[in-house]
């Protein structure tokens, strides 16, 4: 701590910081454009000048930049002398002449960080009379806008892409005037990133095309604290609605998590909710248009007729919906829904994480580990925004030389210049390239089942008594030796990795190397297990018999009513097996909001509503459970999928925290969740929290084309938030807060005022509750189970992709146009042997589908590997690592 | 106009010098200039593709210098300063002077291909402006009867 002076107030401020981050910490208002908490300084803008005094005679202070500026122990400064507002002022003016005077029509207005700190300077009056320069805008693919007149040149969009997300497709051109920032030429910007660019970007260059397709102002926005479906990592997102369709999703500042960024198919995935692929209305035997209560009494009648009912639930439903579905049909018929396998390996990953010494590390720290070994998870495309803090992660040995340097770690641009090209060690084993394989120190390709030879290897490095490994090659052993050497010596060492090779040897692999650091260290091994979806972990927690087991009580006659919740099982099992199912069931009962294959099978169907009109709870990879809340009332015959199950029961319980609150007595280890968020009772002053801004127009006439009298605002009984303006939204915690603004700060940028400090975490705590603490000093016995060298001739093996391989982002158009084509990817080796070349179709066999792909060479696939774009739509369900049918050269 | 084997051999010896390719990004760009005048988008693709870059990043420390040529350009490019000191001696004086007695505007090549008039960042002659670059050569204290000699009128 060091004691300041800004404007002849003494204020405490952590030494070493700078002092605009100092600044804002203390909530006063300093304007400013290039810093960023998440990016250090680079002191490019001079917008956030102030006077600096030499001692306290000092009368006169010369201006310094508070970004670039050290606190120490009596600094003493001004804001607010007429010189420091003046420069301020003066710098605006300058950013402000080549500045097209397009606020109205520009999609940043009324959220502009550049409008906020013109604003704020009190420069409101142009002078300049003159020619503005002019630029060309390119076309940068579907996902987002560029309007380069409106650029301030803050630098911050090439310092994100480039430097903090690895992007190589966009960066900064020419020099003074007419500096440009975008592509070479026009194109797709490639990084799974670039979303971000809208909200780094302080003014309207780049802005979120999906968007514009549908453009709201932010104040007429409807918004509620959501959570990212599309992965694991639970991101907390702010979508907003307005007109009864969701218009887009922004980032929520999680600290724990997401910090500022989220990934493109998080941030543009949301189209499904407005798809045409939609269940909006209940329909028997394929009618469509039945009546809510038409469809309740089929639903009841179905059930009371029912001999044995089984449910199947979904790991992308809530803890709340899957447990209401386990509670109509008893413990002993429920099924999580699971894919074949993929129950049996999240089971796996349970017991080790809740019985070794093994943490699961939130993203924050896992951007502080100084080693890392990716096993056998394509990060990059299963959980995105894990691969951009390991991209973080690999310079902390850059902020290790600064350190050494004395160089202070916001000082980006001297941090950068001391590491040059240093990084700390990722390891990167993996079936094909990586995202990340540019920042990697190693990289292993091979077969699963080698990749887990590998894990095994570095584990018996890291201790003997874990089983050692036959017969690997001397490349294997080394490079197991070198990364066992990184892991020993860092000190906050990490291992990632996941279910999608369905392989359980990878995991046990990577629980050995756990087992085996926390051994050495006394402590639990950080280790992040990827999981398929973002209630995979919480179903887990629930637990219950896995698909196969379904199939065989109908089969065996045990069972002859099916409830389905959220899943189409077309993408769980293969398709003749899911057809004998849904044809053996009697009766098949399909709640969900997506018109899918298994919903065509059913005799009911009933709509579901998306996570943007339902409320839940979901449990991320880390172990934390988060509530999310709905965005906007589902219309017409739309319910929450809970409360279909509700009315099937005769509602013992009327709302949502009657199912949370039972399923966390029903479940110890869910106690925690009822933490996760306030209840629906949580009032501020006597109110509830408004989903609308203050700020909000046209509530009266929004509905004028149907009715001119304007409707009651629907009642939310679920929650603690309101679908109106009116309420409290000051003092809300963090979990409940629906969007940020402060006074004079109208962009995300207002968030540094809801933070203990910029970057830090919220005040109030970040939201959620971790359900999953480490046994420290837990014995946990070796896997031993170490796979032979020897290999199958072929299998096919599943390749991820972030736009493509997740369901519901692939109904948001702007995401499916960024999807490959279906594909077989092969070692050119095996392509020789098979007799076919890039580019030929072939048709393979797939679990009994015969589907045509094109074949793709990939030279670092392991020889014997089919590689499959898995869970693509078009490409049929497959077991992974099973052989594959016959393949055959299709006709042209 | 992809580059010649010896244009990449050139470069990749150039590179060689550095622990990052990258570094020599600006030697290259000056081989490729100097054997066809100037830098072409396709070429910005294969310098890059030697130096292990993308064409964005090369294609940023291109665009960032005054002597590198992103598009063709006449036999001797003429620089002149547009710098303060210049400026106020008159340098658009004698731009306006020049774009009359070449038929062209800033920015532009004459017809004979001869010629391509741009602005220069200050030359550091400032003591002796205004100051011009036609080709290789520095011209010092210019005005306007001098100009009319360093360009004379083709009959
Ligand atoms: S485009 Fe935006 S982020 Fe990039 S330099 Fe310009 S104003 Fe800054
Ligand atoms: S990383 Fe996962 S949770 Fe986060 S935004 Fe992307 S898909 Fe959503
Ligand atoms: S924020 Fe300090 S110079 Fe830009
Ligand atoms: S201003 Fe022209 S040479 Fe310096």
């Amino acid at each position: 701590m060091a004691e300041i002076e800004i404007d002849g107030t003494i204020y405490q401020a952590d030494a070493g910081d700078n002092l605009l981050k100092a600044c804002l910490s203390l909530k006063l208002d300093l304007p400013y454009f290039c810093w960023h908490p998440a990016m250090g300084s680079v002191g490019a803008c001079r917008q956030c000048a102030v006077l600096q005094f030499k001692d306290q005679d000092d009368r006169h202070g010369r201006i310094v930049m508070a970004c670039m500026t050290p606190v120490a122990d009596g600094l003493r400064v001004s804001l607010e002398r007429p010189e420091a507002r003046q420069f301020r002022a003066g710098i605006i003016e300058l950013l402000m002449i080549n500045h097209p005077h397009d606020c109205p029509v520009c999609e940043e207005g009324g959220e502009c960080h550049l409008q906020d700190m013109t604003e704020m300077t009190g420069h409101t009056f142009r002078r300049y009379r003159g020619k503005k320069r002019t630029h060309y805008n390119q076309y940068l693919g579907p996902f987002i806008n560029h309007e380069m007149n409106r650029c301030i040149a803050c630098y911050r969009c090439v310092r994100f892409y480039q430097g903090y997300a690895g992007g190589r497709d966009l960066d900064v051109f020419a020099a003074h005037n007419h500096v440009y920032f975008g592509r070479h030429e026009d194109g797709v910007l490639e990084n799974e990133f670039s979303g971000n660019l809208a909200e780094v970007c302080p003014t309207g260059v780049f802005t979120d095309k999906t968007f514009s397709a549908h453009y709201t102002r932010k104040w007429d926005l409807q918004n509620a604290p959501s959570i990212c479906a599309h992965c694991s990592l639970g991101c907390n997102t702010s979508p907003g609605e307005r007109y009864g369709t969701l218009r887009r999703i922004v980032n929520r500042y999680h600290g724990e998590i997401n910090g500022y960024f989220l990934c493109d198919r998080g941030r543009f995935g949301y189209g499904f909710v407005n798809s045409p692929a939609r269940i909006r209305k209940p329909s028997i035997l394929g009618q469509q248009a039945v009546g809510r209560q038409a469809a309740q009494e089929r639903f009841a009648a179905i059930l009371k007729s029912g001999e044995n009912v089984i449910g199947i639930g979904s790991p992308r439903a809530s803890l709340e919906a899957n447990f209401a579905l386990r509670e109509l049909v008893g413990q002993e018929r429920f099924h999580p829904g699971f894919a074949d396998r993929e129950g049996a390996l999240i089971k796996l990953m349970l017991d080790i994480v809740q019985q070794a010494p093994v943490h699961l590390p939130s993203l924050r720290e896992i951007e502080q580990a100084d080693a890392v070994l990716v096993l056998g998870e394509d990060v990059g495309s299963t959980a995105p925004r894990l691969a951009l803090a390991l991209r973080q992660a690999v310079r902390n040995e850059a902020f290790e030389i600064a350190d050494q340097l004395k160089i202070p770690r916001w000082q980006d641009a001297g941090v950068r210049d001391a590491a040059q090209d240093a990084k700390s060690p990722l390891f990167i084993a993996s079936l094909a390239a990586t995202g990340l394989d540019d920042v990697a120190a190693g990289v292993y390709r091979a077969h699963p089942e080698e990749l887990a030879r590998l894990g095994f290897a570095v584990a018996h490095r890291l201790d003997a008594e874990s089983p050692a490994v036959e017969e690997l090659l001397s490349t294997a052993d080394d490079l197991a030796a070198t990364i066992a050497q990184a892991l020993r010596e860092a000190k906050r060492p990490l291992i990632v990795t996941g279910v999608s090779l369905y392989s359980e040897s990878v995991i046990e692999a990577a629980a050995n190397i756990a087992v085996a650091l926390a051994r050495l260290r006394g402590a639990a091994a950080d280790v992040s297990f990827v999981a398929p979806e973002c209630n995979s972990l919480g179903l887990g927690l629930i637990g219950g018999g896995d698909l196969e087991a379904a199939f065989q009580a109908v089969d065996e006659g045990a069972a002859d009513t099916v409830v389905i919740l959220e899943n189409d099982l077309y993408r769980r099992a293969a398709r003749d097996k899911v057809d004998r199912f849904l044809a053996g069931a009697k009766r098949v009962v399909v709640i969900d909001h997506i018109f899918h294959d298994t919903a065509k099978k059913a005799e009911l169907v009933l709509p579901g509503s998306t996570f943007a009109e339902t409320e839940g709870t979901l449990v991320s990879s880390e172990g934390r459970a988060q509530r999310f809340f709905s965005v906007f009332p589902p219309a017409g015959e739309v319910q929450d999928s809970w409360r279909w199950l509700l009315d099937a029961m005769q509602v013992r319980w009327r709302h949502l925290d009657y199912i949370t609150e039972a399923c966390a007595s029903a479940l110890p280890v869910l106690q925690p969740i009822l933490r996760a968020a306030p209840s629906a009772n949580f009032r501020i002053e006597g109110m509830k929290v408004p989903r609308q801004p203050h700020r909000y127009s046209g509530r009266t006439a929004i509905r004028a084309n149907v009715r001119v009298s304007e409707p009651k605002q629907p009642v939310d009984e679920d929650s603690a938030l309101s679908f109106s303006m009116e309420g409290v939204s000051s003092g809300c915690p963090p979990s409940l807060n629906p969007s940020v603004w402060a006074p004079g700060w109208n962009s995300n940028q207002s968030v540094f005022k809801l933070q203990d400090e910029p970057g830090g975490q919220l005040s109030g705590g970040d939201p959620g509750v971790r359900l999953i603490e480490p046994k420290v000093n837990a014995e946990f016995p070796w896997f031993t189970r170490v796979p032979g060298a020897e290999r199958k001739l072929r299998q096919v093996a599943p390749l991820y992709h972030v736009f493509g391989s997740e369901a519901l982002s692939m109904l948001s158009p702007p995401v499916a146009e960024r999807a490959p084509e279906p594909y077989l990817a092969l070692n050119p080796a095996d392509a020789r042997e098979l007799g076919v070349g890039a580019g030929d179709a072939v048709e393979l066999e797939l679990a009994g589908v015969t589907v045509r792909l094109v074949v793709l060479l990939k030279a670092e696939l392991a020889e014997g590997l089919l590689g499959i774009p898995a869970g693509l739509p078009g490409v049929p369900w497959f077991a992974p690592l099973s052989e594959p049918g016959s393949i055959r050269k299709a006709e042209a | 106009m992809a580059l010649s084997e010896a244009e990449r051999e050139a470069i990749r010896e150039e590179a060689a010098h550095y622990r990052d390719k990258s570094a020599a990004s600006i030697e290259a760009l000056k081989i490729v200039q100097q054997r066809h005048g100037w830098v072409s988008d396709e070429h910005i693709k294969d310098i890059a593709e030697v130096l292990g870059m993308s064409p964005d990043q090369l294609d940023g420390v291109a665009t960032f210098y005054n002597l590198i040529y992103r598009r063709p350009v006449g036999k001797k490019v003429i620089h002149y300063c547009n710098s303060v000191s210049c400026w106020i001696l008159g340098a658009e004086e004698l731009r306006e002077q020049m774009e009359k007695r070449l038929r062209i505007k800033l920015g532009e090549t004459t017809q004979d291909g001869e010629y391509t008039l741009l602005p220069i960042v200050c030359l550091g002659a400032c003591h002796r402006a205004p100051v011009m670059m036609v080709g290789d050569e520095t011209y010092f204290e210019i005005d306007p009867a001098r100009l009319d000699a360093i360009f004379p009128v083709k009959t």
